[in-house]
């Protein structure tokens, strides 16, 4: 049924291109978008793992496409990608949590989102410290 | 009232978004940039053998199959939010499509852990 035939809905506001009307709906999508690397991520780990159970020399063989400049330059992305979403993440948390107290008085949002980015700082900083001391 | 199944999927998008938050740069400079560059960290850390024993391990078996599923459980519901933001609705089919992918990808990571051993 077109826009113009319909007398009930006489009008209906276009939706193509939305996400260009506003540099809010840009960054929401950023966030949105940072899933699909997020998955592939995920599946470069999985296939790894399947690697692993075939044996050693399928398992060199991952880590040799690992090594190859394709595979660091998507790493490099992926690196960015996981910065944004760390941020985006703790950028939004509060407004999804209930309103958290602190000596009777709300806990501002910012607040929040800083704490948030200095643990995942930490957390981060801490995983790769611990597997550099780690030198079989 | 129908029971919704909703919160389990939020649930493990909640728990894949934090924890990949929290390590996720750690991880992929770990296993993308650092080894195999040999850049702050050592190959051998990524060796055949040393993974092998930190995949057979417990400890390890449970990093290992956290951080799959969960950042795939995550993503995949943010996907299915983005194909509802360009037109494709979030029904019964692609929420099957995404969660049954999501499902798959899980229980293979989970059989693959397992076949390695203890």
């Amino acid at each position: 049924m077109s826009a113009q035939t319909d007398k009930r809905h006489p009008y209906r506001r276009p939706m193509r291109g939305w996400w260009k009307r506003d540099r809010y709906y840009i960054r929401y999508l950023a966030m949105e978008a940072t899933s699909i690397l997020i998955a592939l991520y995920a599946l470069i780990l999985l296939f790894g793992l399947l690697r692993l159970g075939q044996g050693e020399a399928a398992f060199n063989g991952w880590l040799e496409a690992l090594r190859s400049a394709p595979s660091v330059a998507l790493h490099v992305l992926l690196l960015l990608v996981f910065v944004y979403h760390s941020y985006s993440w703790f950028k939004v948390m509060p407004k999804t949590l209930p309103a958290i107290y602190w000596r009777g008085a709300k806990l501002p949002q910012p607040v929040i989102t800083r704490i948030g980015v200095c643990a995942a700082v930490i957390v981060n900083l801490l995983v790769i410290i611990l597997l550099t001391g780690l030198q079989p | 009232m129908k029971r919704s199944n909703e919160p389990v999927f939020w649930a493990l998008f909640g728990a894949g978004g934090m924890l990949s938050a929290l390590t996720g740069v750690a991880l992929v400079f770990v296993t993308g940039i650092g080894v195999p560059l040999a850049l702050l960290l050592s190959p051998e850390l990524m060796s055949y053998v040393n993974m092998l024993a930190f995949a057979q391990h417990w400890l390890g078996k449970l990093v290992i199959f956290a951080v799959i599923a969960l950042f795939l459980w995550h993503a995949t519901l943010r996907i299915l939010l983005l194909l509802h933001d360009f037109g494709i609705r979030a029904g019964p089919a692609s929420a099957l499509i995404g969660n049954g992918l999501a499902l798959l990808c899980t229980l293979a990571a989970a059989y693959l852990l397992l076949a390695l051993g203890f």
